[in-house]
């Protein structure tokens, strides 16, 4: 367990209630600086409320929420400009060109030297193609890369990832990744990563979280997890927990 | 840090960024100026003509002259005020970025700071060449009401701010169900403000209602300087001190409701 000045990311306890429904149900784990971290769980499990919490964009019913030291929602003035996020859900307004969505994302995170930042990240992420064209009249890849520029714009410390990949054709999908781990190399950056794509976690985290009806129902390393499970992928685990298998697997081994 | 923990903290560079984000939108999209532009213009050389008509045959309004075309230049002022604060936001959610910008370190305040200019400068667009198309149309000089205009422009665009920080944060609590009052909120301040007619045709109880409005005030004071070629200070003072209660109330709103989004996930889900 880390100590809790070199958690990135510590969830204590963490509740959200709304009228009908709990999304999420008492959940507590700790993200270390530097580490690539994957929330896993089907449809409606909590890993976007939960990921939301960690944005402060919704306010936990109970328990704790701190990013970089900071209690969120309520200090999250402190460590905005310290974090970004991507999500294929979430887009960029589609008559700015990319050129003018990334100034005005770099003017709000008070990125110095914008231009030339703007600059390394057409290199980085291979813009210059289409860099002064409308955001909207791009296709779904170049989109994710002009999203994940924005993401990047700002040197995060701590990056949340919504289904980064989602829609992508496997070429594209597997050269985001890699920018991924590059970024986390060189930064030092705390990930976490919430997706479908087993692939995609198993070759990017060093951890698993398994989010299920609100409760995280495993959380350990890929290796430990395919392991304890007598399984070959992280697919296969994913099945497992989603149908209630977990512990009959574990009980068997 | 203080107390707030940062949230009242003031950049004008983050206003700025999103002034430039809604320009760069609005300066590359002529349906969008045109329709800043057109609207005002019908409603000016409709009242226009019907004024004109109206004083061949009528000793009093030709005695008042441009009454007409001055409340419908004021009340284009008050109603596309609002109007453009209110779109400028509605355009973050119809772009599906209001989750970027919510997360950046935007405060609320430089938000709503960069909305209010937005509201000026597309207000300018539109009502700049229609107030001189008055003067071209129908001799009717805006312009030529001098400070007695500042005051009047003063009131009425703190009005449309204070409507457009309620709306704004009804969006943000009710996601674009709540899209349609943006564009008609403001119709309910034309009768109750009496843009075209004095308050004393209003019922008493009614009355009571319109005095309670700021817009009231300035629509009057206008009418008694374009009849009575009287400016009556004492009614701005009191629009202003109206519009600061409610600029206040609807700040309190905003703020209220924004918190009661970020309670039940509605800055997540600001689709319908």
């Amino acid at each position: 367990m880390d100590a809790p000045d070199t958690a990135a990311i510590a969830v204590s306890d963490l509740v959200k209630r709304y009228k009908a429904a709990t999304a999420v149900d008492g959940i507590t784990f700790r993200l270390p600086r530097g580490s690539i971290t994957g929330l896993l769980g089907g449809n409606g499990a909590g890993k976007t409320t939960t990921i939301a919490m960690i944005m402060g964009l919704v306010t936990p019913t109970s328990g704790t929420v701190s990013v970089l030291g900071a209690a969120m929602p309520k200090e999250r003035y402190r460590v905005l400009q310290r974090m970004n996020f991507e999500s294929p859900y979430v887009e960029m307004p589609m008559r700015l060109t990319v050129r003018q969505n990334l100034s005005v994302f770099a003017q709000l995170y008070a990125v110095a030297d914008a231009d030339a930042r703007i600059a390394q990240l057409a290199v980085d992420l291979d813009l210059n193609e289409f860099i002064d064209r409308a955001t909207g009249k791009l296709s779904a890849g170049q989109k994710t890369r002009v999203s994940l520029a924005k993401a990047l714009l700002n040197n995060p410390d701590v990056l949340l990832l919504d289904e980064p990949t989602a829609s992508l054709d496997p070429d594209t999908a597997d050269w985001v990744r890699s920018r991924l781990e590059d970024y986390r190399a060189t930064h030092n950056a705390t990930i976490l990563l919430a997706s479908h794509n087993m692939n995609e976690v198993e070759r990017l985290c060093e951890r698993v979280i398994i989010m299920k009806r609100g409760h995280i129902e495993d959380d350990d390393t890929p290796a430990r997890l395919l392991s304890r499970y007598g399984r070959e992928t992280l697919e296969e685990v994913f099945l497992d927990v989603a149908r209630g298998r977990g512990v009959h697997a574990e009980a068997a081994q | 840090m203080t107390a707030f923990n940062g949230a009242l903290e003031f950049s004008p560079s983050r206003v700025g960024a999103m002034v430039r984000r809604y320009w760069y939108l609005l300066s590359a999209s002529w349906p969008r100026i045109l329709d800043l532009v057109y609207w005002p213009t019908v409603q000016m050389l409709m009242w226009g003509f019907l004024q004109m008509y109206v004083a061949q045959n009528a000793g009093f309004f030709a005695r008042a002259g441009g009454v007409f075309i001055g409340s419908v230049l004021l009340w284009d002022i008050l109603f596309r005020g609002q109007l453009g604060f209110s779109i400028s936001f509605l355009e973050e959610m119809y772009a599906k970025n209001l989750a970027n910008i919510m997360m950046s370190p935007l405060r609320p305040i430089e938000f709503i700071a960069s909305l209010m200019i937005m509201s000026v400068v597309r207000l300018s667009i539109g009502m700049i060449p229609v107030s001189l198309l008055a003067i071209a149309f129908f001799g009717f000089n805006l312009w030529a009401l001098g400070l007695a205009l500042a005051a009047f422009f003063v009131n009425l665009i703190l009005t449309s701010w204070s409507i457009g920080i309620f709306v704004t944060g009804l969006l943000l609590r009710n996601g674009l169900g709540a899209e349609s009052l943006a564009w008609t909120i403001m119709f309910l301040f034309l009768p109750l403000t009496c843009v075209y007619y004095p308050v004393a045709v209003l019922p008493q109880w009614l009355q009571y209602v319109a005095w309670a409005l700021p817009p009231t005030y300035v629509f009057e004071g206008m009418r008694e300087l374009l009849i009575d070629h009287v400016f009556r200070t004492d009614l701005m003072l009191e629009a202003f001190a109206f519009n600061a209660v409610l600029f206040a109330a609807a700040s309190a709103a905003f703020l209220a409701l924004l918190h009661s989004a970020r309670e039940n996930g509605s800055l997540l889900q600001v689709g319908e």
